[in-house]
C-alpha cells in the first residue's frame, strides 16, 4: 500500500486542461451547457462497425489522467440504451450494418452521433465495396464528424464536444 | 532442399528476410503428407489462403505456410479451375479450420470434408460469388440479409448459453462470443467473428506498391509497424531489393517502440479489470507518454505509413535518437517500480494467478506465436536465436533474449509482457546507438509475375504476408495474416473451467484483433 500511495503522491495531477481551441472560458460555457442540457454528465456508447481498431486505441487514450474525460462528467457506458451520444468508428462493414442499426434504434433521444476517423467519416482507405457500406452516415443519420487517420485525442474531445453544442 | 524425408523440393527464397523456402506439392496427398510431418516434427501452421490464377491460364493455388525450426516452408498446391478442392488439414493442424473455411468464403475453393460453415461470409453475399475471383465483379449489390451460425449446442441439467456481441461493452472491436455455461462456470466459448471483414483482401488486387503499403499499415491500428513491415519485406524478397541497413534500424526502432505501447496499455488494462485502477491510470499515463514522443519523432502517435517498401520514409536525427534514449530510461524505472507493485498486490494476483491457463502441448497443437505462447515456455520468437535459426538483421546482430515463463496463465501472459518491456528498451537503446549510417530507401522495380513472403515478429506475435505480383508489376494477391488467427481459439481453450466474470480479464491478458484476421 505504502509504495502505492508514494507513487500516487509523486505522480501528482497530470490531467490537462481542455484543447486549446475549445478555449477554457468556452469549456466552463460547455460544461454548464452540457449540466443544462443533459443533467449531470453526458453518457457515450462507443461502437467500432469496422474500424482497423487505430480510432479505438484514441478513444481509450480519453480516459488516461492527461485527457481525464470523466472530469467533464462524460462517461462511456456498456449500452446504448443508457447513451446520450454514439461515438462510431467505420468503415461500416456490411457485417456489422444490421448491429449498428439495432444499437442506434436502442438509444433514447437526443441520439446523438459523431463519426470517428476518416473512415467513419467517408470510408477511408477501405470505402464503399461488396463487404463495406463506407461512412457511418451511410447506414444512420450523423451529427458531427471526427477526420483523421487516427484522430488525436483532443480532436475527438472536440467533436463530442461540438455534437452536444447542436 | 527438402524437409522431413517428404519428396517436396524447397528453394530458399532470396534476400535479406526472414528465412523462407518455397516448394510446390504435386498432389493433395503430398501436401497432406507434408503437412502430417511438419506437425509430427514440431511444426505450426502459420498460414493458409487461396489464389486464382485463372487469368493467366492456370486454375487456382491453394498456398499454406508452415513455421518450422529453420524458418518458414511456403507450400503451393494448384487445383484445376473447374471444382477446385484440396484435403482437410484441420484434422492435423486445428489452426485450419478458420482458415480453410475463410479461404473457401473468398476465393470458393474448398476443403474435401471438415466443417463447412461459412466464416467471414455472414449473408452479405451469396453463397455461390466468391469476391476474390477476378471475374468476380465488385459484387456492390446484393442484399444484405445477416445469416444465422450453426454454433455447437450444450445440453444437459443447469446449462444455458449466454451471448455476447457482435457490439461488446467495452471500447473494443466487434466479435459475437457465446459462452455455454452452468451457474457461473464456463464449459465452453464458441467465437463467431468476421464482423470487421471490410474486403481488405480484394481491394489490394491492382494496387501499386504505394498504396499496397497504406492499406498494409491499416490492416491493424495496433500493429501497423508490423504489418507494414512484413508487406514491405514481402515485396522486397519478391523484387529481390534488399533495405538499407538504416532502414532496417529504423524499422525495427519502431517496432519495438510499438511493443512496449501496447504492453504498457494492457498492462494498465489488466489491472483495470483486476479493480486496480492505479495500475490503469498509471500505465495509461506511461503510454500517453510514449505515444505523445511517437507523434514528435515520427509526425504520427502510432507510426503508422513510415515503412514502406525499400526501407522507411523519415529519418531520425541524433536529438530524436537520444529523446528515445532518455525516454526508455524514466520508462525503465518507473516500469520497475510498478512490476513490483502489481507482483506483491495480493487482491491482483489472486485473480492473475491460475486464470486462464494453457499449456505448451495446446500451444503447439495450436500454432500459437507470440507472448501468449511464450508464456507456456516456448521458444518461439523470431527475433530469438534458436537451434538452426539465424533471425534476420537487424535482430541477429542485437542478441534479443527471448521472455519465457512457465505456466500460461494470466499471470504468465503478464509477465511476459514486463520482461517484455524490459527487454525492448534495451534493444531501443542499442538500436539508437548503433544506427548505421546508411541511405534510407532504395528503388523498388516490381517485379513482374514475382512472388514474395514476408514474416516479422510484432508485439502480439508472428505477422505473416504473402504477395504475388501480375504480369504487369501491380499487386495481384496480397494475404495478410495476422496472429491472432491462431490465438483467438486458444482464447476459446484458455477461459475454459473459469468464471464467467474472469473472462475479461483472460481476453485482455491476451488483447487479439478482429480487424487484423477478419479483413
Amino acid at each position: 500500500m505504502i509504495p502505492m500511495l508514494r507513487r500516487i503522491l509523486r505522480t501528482g495531477i497530470v490531467s490537462e486542461p481542455p484543447p486549446e481551441s475549445a478555449g477554457e472560458r468556452e469549456m466552463a460555457r460547455l460544461g454548464n451547457e452540457i449540466l443544462r442540457i443533459l443533467g449531470r454528465a453526458l453518457t457515450i456508447r462507443q461502437v467500432d462497425a469496422g474500424s482497423c481498431n487505430g480510432c479505438e486505441l484514441e478513444i481509450h487514450a480519453l480516459n488516461n489522467p492527461y485527457y481525464n474525460l470523466e472530469g467533464y462528467g462524460i462517461k462511456f457506458v456498456a449500452s446504448p440504451r443508457h447513451a446520450d451520444l454514439l461515438l462510431v468508428s467505420g468503415p461500416v462493414t456490411k457485417n456489422m450494418e444490421h448491429a449498428l442499426k439495432v444499437a442506434y434504434d436502442c438509444t433514447p433521444d437526443p441520439k446523438l452521433v459523431v463519426a470517428v476517423g476518416d473512415c467513419g467519416c467517408n470510408g477511408g482507405v477501405f470505402g464503399a465495396s461488396y463487404a463495406s457500406c463506407g461512412a457511418v452516415e451511410n447506414v444512420i443519420p450523423v451529427d458531427v464528424r471526427v477526420p483523421g487517420c487516427p484522430p488525436t485525442p483532443a480532436a475527438l474531445l472536440q467533436g463530442i464536444l461540438a455534437a452536444v453544442r447542436r | 532442399m527438402r524437409f522431413f524425408g517428404e519428396p517436396i523440393e524447397f528453394d530458399k527464397q532470396a534476400g535479406i528476410g526472414s528465412p523462407a523456402w518455397r516448394g510446390r506439392a504435386a498432389s493433395g496427398a503430398e501436401l497432406q503428407a507434408f503437412a502430417v510431418s511438419a506437425h509430427r516434427n514440431g511444426g505450426r501452421l502459420a498460414a493458409l489462403w487461396g489464389e486464382d490464377r485463372r487469368r493467366v491460364g492456370e486454375g487456382f493455388r491453394l498456398h499454406a505456410v508452415f513455421g518450422l525450426d529453420m524458418g518458414h516452408a511456403w507450400l503451393g498446391l494448384d487445383l484445376p479451375a473447374d471444382n477446385p478442392a484440396y484435403p482437410d488439414l484441420a484434422g492435423i493442424f486445428p489452426a485450419a479450420n478458420r482458415m480453410q473455411r475463410a479461404t473457401r468464403d473468398l476465393v470458393g475453393i474448398a476443403t474435401l470434408g471438415g466443417d463447412q460453415r461459412p466464416w467471414l461470409r455472414h449473408g452479405a453475399w451469396p453463397a455461390d460469388w466468391y469476391p476474390l475471383r477476378h471475374d468476380a465483379g465488385e459484387g456492390r449489390d446484393f442484399t444484405n440479409s445477416p445469416s444465422d451460425y450453426d454454433f455447437v449446442q450444450v445440453g444437459g441439467e443447469g446449462a444455458h448459453e449466454i451471448p455476447v456481441g457482435p457490439i461488446h461493452a467495452g471500447i473494443i472491436e466487434p466479435g459475437h462470443f457465446r459462452f455455454a455455461v452452468i451457474g457461473e462456470r464456463l464449459l465452453r466459448l464458441e467465437q463467431r467473428l468476421g464482423y470487421q471483414h471490410k474486403g481488405v483482401e480484394k481491394l489490394f488486387i491492382g494496387m501499386n506498391l504505394a498504396e499496397g503499403a497504406r492499406l498494409a499499415g491499416r490492416l491493424s491500428g495496433d500493429a501497423t509497424c508490423a504489418c507494414a513491415w512484413a508487406y514491405a519485406a514481402a515485396v522486397e524478397a519478391a523484387c529481390g531489393v534488399s533495405p538499407p541497413p538504416r532502414a532496417l534500424g529504423l524499422r525495427a526502432l519502431m517496432l519495438e517502440r510499438e511493443r512496449v505501447a501496447n504492453h504498457l496499455g494492457d498492462l494498465g488494462a489488466l489491472g483495470n479489470d483486476a479493480a486496480l485502477a492505479f495500475g490503469f491510470a498509471q500505465f495509461m499515463r506511461l503510454k500517453e507518454d510514449w505515444l505523445r514522443l511517437n507523434g514528435k519523432l515520427f509526425g504520427h502517435r502510432f507510426m503508422m505509413d513510415r515503412i514502406v517498401p525499400g526501407g522507411v520514409a523519415l529519418d531520425l536525427a541524433a536529438p530524436a535518437l537520444a529523446a528515445s534514449v532518455e525516454q526508455c530510461e524514466a520508462v525503465a524505472r518507473d516500469v520497475k517500480e510498478l512490476k513490483k507493485i502489481y507482483d506483491e498486490h495480493a487482491g491482483l494476483q489472486d485473480r492473475f494467478v491460475t486464470t486462464g491457463a494453457i499449456d505448451a502441448d495446446l500451444a503447439r497443437e495450436l500454432s500459437l506465436s507470440g507472448p501468449a505462447a511464450r508464456a507456456t515456455g516456448l521458444i518461439l520468437d523470431g527475433r530469438v536465436h534458436r537451434h538452426g535459426y539465424t533471425p534476420p538483421p537487424p535482430w541477429a546482430m542485437l542478441g534479443v533474449r527471448p521472455s519465457n515463463e512457465e505456466n500460461g496463465d494470466v499471470a504468465a501472459r503478464a509477465a511476459v509482457r514486463f520482461a517484455e518491456i524490459f527487454e525492448s528498451l534495451r534493444l531501443l537503446r542499442e538500436l539508437a546507438v548503433g544506427l548505421a549510417d546508411s541511405e534510407l530507401r532504395v528503388e523498388v522495380p516490381p517485379a513482374a509475375g514475382g512472388q514474395g513472403l514476408g514474416v516479422v515478429e510484432g508485439w502480439r506475435g508472428e505477422v505473416l504476408v504473402g504477395v504475388a505480383f501480375d504480369g504487369e508489376g501491380r499487386l495481384a494477391r496480397v494475404h495478410p495474416h495476422d496472429p491472432s488467427w491462431q490465438a483467438w481459439p486458444a482464447l476459446e481453450h484458455a477461459v475454459m473451467k473459469d468464471i464467467v466474470p474472469d473472462f475479461p480479464l483472460i481476453n485482455k491478458s491476451f488483447n487479439l484483433s478482429y480487424s487484423g484476421a477478419d479483413l
